[in-house]
């Protein structure tokens, strides 16, 4: 540490700026002479520490502070990585959650439109049969009728229409003055039904010898049987939702 | 005036030779060029003060110089060179500031 240079306070300071004059001027005295060596080193080593500051910030620390920075700089190295691990994986999940979202969506609308025809709650159209069964003499029983129906359930169809009326699962058909009565409609002859399935296979199963044609044209009805490539079924029924069935639970079934 | 331009040519060599820092003194280098500063400031109150003697001021230079290293050598010795360091820079730097107003006043009675 330098010596004190303390405030000599006995002497009337002089003008301090004539002072600095008087140091100043250039006199090759052994104290200013030294004093110029000193400021010589002293603005030397100022440049080179700032020269080597400036080259390489880095050269001039020491090693234990290079060791925490190092540290430092790996530890957040591996932070970031575990960050990108993790937001990798919630990516993926997402993907993932979404691929499965759209799956049961799009599974949940196929079978919406699969029951729906099945069940009668939504128009249909394509290939089937016509069938026209006239029966002025109200002659034609309504199992007869019936039989019909199950000969084309039997046959594949999957969408069966009588008159105005969808036919489903619960439909019924009973005998009624003038005609026959389905789901409590009175349906008159001719009786035309309509019919979506293969129909080749619902002509020939209708009018295998013996079969739900024959009959009826035994008990006095006239039968005409016109396949179509495009059959529109637009009669709808509206279902009521089950009281008293529910699904049973996903987790219990087999 | 010549300590200006003892400061100046100093100052060119340094940027003529460009030398490197050897490894073995680089962090003394920096300590030693703020004690020489302070010893600078201290030899400029002095001559204000109507007190500078030139013996003085070399040996309060070398010694400033010389000192400020050993304390940075003995902390890196001991494991605690860079809190020396820091230390040693901030006492030297309140003897700067403290010094550079002594010169205020003198120069600017303020």
């Amino acid at each position: 540490m330098p010596p004190d240079h303390r405030l000599a306070n006995e002497e009337p300071a002089p003008n301090p700026w004539r002072v600095l004059a008087r140091a100043a001027m250039p006199r090759a005295t052994r104290g200013q002479l030294l004093t110029g060596v000193l400021c010589a080193v002293l603005g030397f080593a100022v440049v080179v520490q700032v020269q080597a500051n400036r080259a390489d910030p880095l050269s001039t620390l020491r090693q234990d502070e290079l060791v925490r920075l190092l540290d430092d700089v790996t530890r957040n190295g591996e932070q970031l990585a575990d960050q990108v691990a993790e937001l990798r994986g919630q990516r993926n999940d997402l993907v993932t959650a979404s691929d499965g979202d759209r799956a049961a969506r799009d599974a949940a609308r196929e079978r919406a439109e699969v029951q729906g025809i099945l069940a009668g709650r939504l128009p249909a159209e394509g290939p089937g049969i016509e069938l026209v069964i006239a029966d002025p003499g109200d002659e034609v029983a309504a199992t007869t009728l019936y039989t019909v129906l199950e000969e084309l359930r039997n046959a594949g169809a999957e969408a069966v229409q009588l008159a105005d009326l969808r036919i489903t699962a619960s439909s019924y058909i009973v005998d009624a003055p003038g005609g026959v009565e389905v789901d409590g409609v009175l349906v008159e002859s001719p009786y035309r039904w309509l019919a979506i399935g293969d129909p080749d296979t619902m002509t020939t199963a209708l009018g295998i010898p013996g079969g739900a044609l024959a009959v009826v044209r035994n008990a006095g009805g006239t039968t005409s049987v016109t396949p179509s490539d495009l059959v529109q079924i637009t009669a709808v029924r509206a279902v009521d939702a089950p009281r008293y069935a529910t699904p049973v639970p996903a987790d219990e079934v087999g | 005036m010549i300590a200006l331009i003892g400061l100046v040519v100093g100052a060119v060599i340094g940027l003529y030779l460009d030398p490197t820092v050897p490894v073995g003194l680089a962090p003394y280098l920096p300590i030693a060029v703020v004690a020489a500063l302070d010893a600078l400031f201290g030899g400029l109150r002095a001559l204000l003060d109507g007190i500078f003697d030139d013996r003085v001021f070399v040996v309060s230079f070398l010694s400033n110089v010389v000192v400020a290293a050993l304390i940075v050598f003995l902390g890196d010795q001991l494991g605690v060179g860079t809190q020396l360091s820091t230390a040693v820079v901030v006492v030297l730097g309140i003897r700067i500031f403290s010094n550079a107003a002594a010169i205020r006043r003198h120069l600017l009675k303020a």
